[in-house]
């Protein structure tokens, strides 16, 4: 029993420290109207929800909240459909195979600041290079301000961070890949299946698990992405790309209104809450799945 | 403000060190009442060569009160939280250099030392200067230096297209119009979403008779039409939403912009590249209207630390506005000395100063009419010039709702 114990201590010590510690300061600084002069004088007047009142009744909410979902869902889509077409078609066996997989790891391995400074250059109005390209191929009549203007900020942003994300989601996926027997394939090829039946009925059914986990870990890094957006818009122009993340850090260390901040993160936990609580329930249905056992 | 907000990765290691230094040194030069041995400092002049001049200013005087001082220089949006943080253990650094803006935010917690009350002498400072200091009619802040905004041209340009440098908001357009040529934006001034948008927006706002309270009156919409208008007729390019000041001297040094909106903190900058500029005050509405412009600039506040440290912080802050050391901070950081005699000196000395020089009497705080509340309506200042600019609004509908942050009078 004590040794039981102090296997574990050490995990619940570092938990309640780093985990549940701030968690519960977050939830308890939301109830409170904390602004810079409550640090010196320790006087934060309790409000109850009001600070959640103020944040659901704020114009940024709402726009805070569409731009997370759109920011999130595109950013899934397109990480996990590019990374799961790249992932098939490292599969095949050709030249050059491992020199260009490790190739595609770049954008994983940049720091997000480098990555992100980059693509300001890239979307620059007046000098960037996608501009410069578009209009030496005739395909658009004058320059398009990509992080300038409120209708094009967003989609420029997501696709910076479709780019950061493509890498983490073929990896995974390769490997997931790699584990499907080959024999299944063999089988499915002698009863005349093609290659289209072949991925429906053999490679997805049997990524499913991975797939989960993937999409589960990206939905997480997605919505608490931060550097993208702050080194290329700073959630600007005019909150065209403010998130929720991002309007969580500008309340509390632009407007040092903590209380606000505070409330925002909280909501963030629960959206990522909720959907972690679909995951869980899911992963007990693959549980019960025949895919497991194709290992 | 003169540096840009570009800074936040190294933020969380160095914000560790600093939060243990400032515990460390105080629990060694506070202390029950003994001699006052040591003192702490906090500043956000990390670039070379405000970091090194700083430091030994500090030292320097420090020595001649008589105490060490030890110094943490941190990156500047880190500054303010990390004072919040020291002023929830009641330990707030003896001498802190604080961007004017924030001043009242830190007064009103009611951890600094009313200056005037102590006993330091403010003659020869120029009124418009102790006013930036001021929160609730009493002294908290005092600058060494201020410094403002003036219009840069691009001398070589302006001669080549004829163009003399423009003194009203009609001949500004007009200027910026034809100094647009293939590659060249007339004219550049940074309308990035926090502060240093908004503060390179006030002068035009106060120029045409409108105020922070009503940013829906119909000056303040005049003003942000003529930056929408320069937006849409191509003048000026829509990038500015994403430009920080330091971006925007980058375009200027670049000769991809003729003209520019800057502070006085970037002539060294400048005399350091190949170009010819001229700088002019910022054209005003109308020929012979009044120019108003924020006043920027430090100042340095110190906490209510108890009786002997304060009196001895308040020796070193004399000291570091002494004459020769306002004279060599001026010099170093191309400010406006905070005294008078010592900015008129400069003025004649170096012409390039003068535009700003001339705009310190007149300069205006930018918390004298909302205080504390400052920083909320900037940011709302800020969305409103950006959604004007970035095309999802009129200049009139994104003050109206950028008049619901003002707090009711």
């Amino acid at each position: 029993m004590a040794a039981r114990i102090g296997f574990l201590a050490p995990i619940v010590v570092y938990l309640a420290a780093f985990f549940g510690y701030p968690l519960v300061a977050n939830i308890t600084m939301a109830m409170r109207e904390y602004t810079a002069a409550s640090f010196y004088t320790g006087e934060a007047p309790f409000v109850g929800l009001a600070n959640y009142a103020a944040v659901l009744s704020d114009p940024v909410f709402g726009t805070a909240m569409a731009n997370t979902a759109v920011f999130t869902a595109a950013s899934l889509a397109f990480q996990f459909g590019i990374g799961l077409a790249l992932a098939v078609f490292f599969q095949r066996h050709f030249p050059l195979n491992g020199v260009l997989r490790s190739l595609l790891l770049i954008p994983w391995l940049l720091p997000l600041v480098v990555s992100g400074t980059v693509w300001r250059w890239i979307f620059d109005q007046e000098y960037g290079v996608l501009n410069q390209t578009l209009l030496g191929l005739g395909v658009i009549d004058s320059a398009v301000p990509w992080l300038s203007s409120t209708a094009m900020a967003l989609p420029s942003v997501t696709v910076a961070n479709i780019w950061v994300g493509i890498p983490f989601n073929m990896v995974i996926l390769y490997g997931g890949l790699q584990s499907i027997p080959a024999h299944l394939y063999e089988a499915a090829a002698l009863d005349g299946a093609g290659p289209w039946q072949r991925f429906r009925h053999v490679t997805w059914p049997l990524l499913r698990p991975v797939s989960a986990v993937v999409l589960m870990l990206g939905l997480v890094y997605t919505l608490k992405v931060f550097d993208v957006i702050m080194v290329l818009t700073q959630g600007g122009p005019a909150n065209a790309t403010q998130t929720l993340t991002t309007w969580s850090y500008s309340l509390s260390f632009g407007e040092l209104d903590f209380g606000l901040g505070a409330a925002v993160g909280n909501l963030l936990i629960i959206i990522a809450l909720v959907f972690a609580l679909f995951y869980l329930r899911g992963l007990r249905t693959f549980g019960a799945s025949p895919a497991r056992k194709g290992r | 403000m003169p540096t840009g907000h570009r800074t936040h990765r190294l933020r969380g290691s160095s914000a560790l060190a600093a939060a243990g230094l400032l515990t460390l040194t105080t629990a060694c030069g506070g202390g029950g009442g003994g001699e006052v041995t040591s003192l702490t400092a906090m500043d956000y002049n990390l670039a070379e060569p405000q970091n090194g001049t700083t430091k030994k200013m500090l030292q320097e005087c420090g020595e001649q009160a008589g105490v060490e001082i030890e110094r943490e220089a941190l990156p500047r949006d880190q500054l303010m939280p990390q004072l919040l943080q020291g002023a929830s253990q009641q330990e707030l650094p003896d001498l802190m250099l604080i961007d004017n803006p924030d001043l009242p935010q830190v007064a009103a917690t009611g951890a600094l030392l009313p200056l005037d009350e102590a006993g330091f002498g403010t003659e020869g400072f120029y009124p418009s200067v102790l006013r930036v200091g001021t929160h609730d009619d009493t002294l908290y802040g005092i600058a060494p230096g201020v410094n403002g905004l003036a219009l840069f041209t691009n001398t070589a340009v302006l001669d080549d297209a004829g163009v003399e440098p423009p003194r009203t908001w009609g001949e500004l357009r007009d200027a910026a119009a034809e100094l647009t040529r293939g590659d060249t934006k007339g004219f550049a001034f940074s309308a990035i979403g926090h502060e240093e948008g908004t503060w390179t927006f006030e002068p035009f706002l106060w120029s045409n008779g409108a105020t922070l309270t009503e940013l829906d009156s119909p000056e303040a919409v005049e003003a942000l039409e003529l930056w929408s208008d320069l937006v849409e007729e191509g003048s000026v390019s829509q990038s500015v939403v994403n430009w920080s000041q330091a971006d925007v001297n980058d375009q200027f040094l670049g000769e991809r912009a003729a003209m520019m909106i800057n502070g006085s903190w970037q002539l060294p900058v400048l005399d350091e590249q190949d170009i010819d500029y001229d700088v002019v005050p910022l054209p005003v509405p109308e020929a012979g209207a009044d120019p108003a412009t924020p006043m920027g600039g430090e100042v340095w506040a110190i906490a209510r630390n108890g009786g002997e440290r304060e009196q001895k912080a308040v020796e070193v802050l004399q000291c570091l506005l002494s004459d020769d050391n306002m004279r060599q901070w001026a010099e170093l950081n191309a400010y406006v000395p905070a005294k008078e005699d010592l900015a008129r000196a400069l003025a004649e000395e170096n012409p390039q100063m003068a535009p700003f020089v001339e705009s310190v009497p007149t300069a205006r705080a930018r918390t004298a009419e909302l205080g504390e509340h400052y920083p909320d309506v900037s940011s709302a200042i800020a969305d409103a010039i950006q959604q004007a600019l970035a095309g999802s609004g009129t200049a009139k509908e994104a003050l109206a709702q950028a008049q619901q942050s003002v707090p009711d009078a």
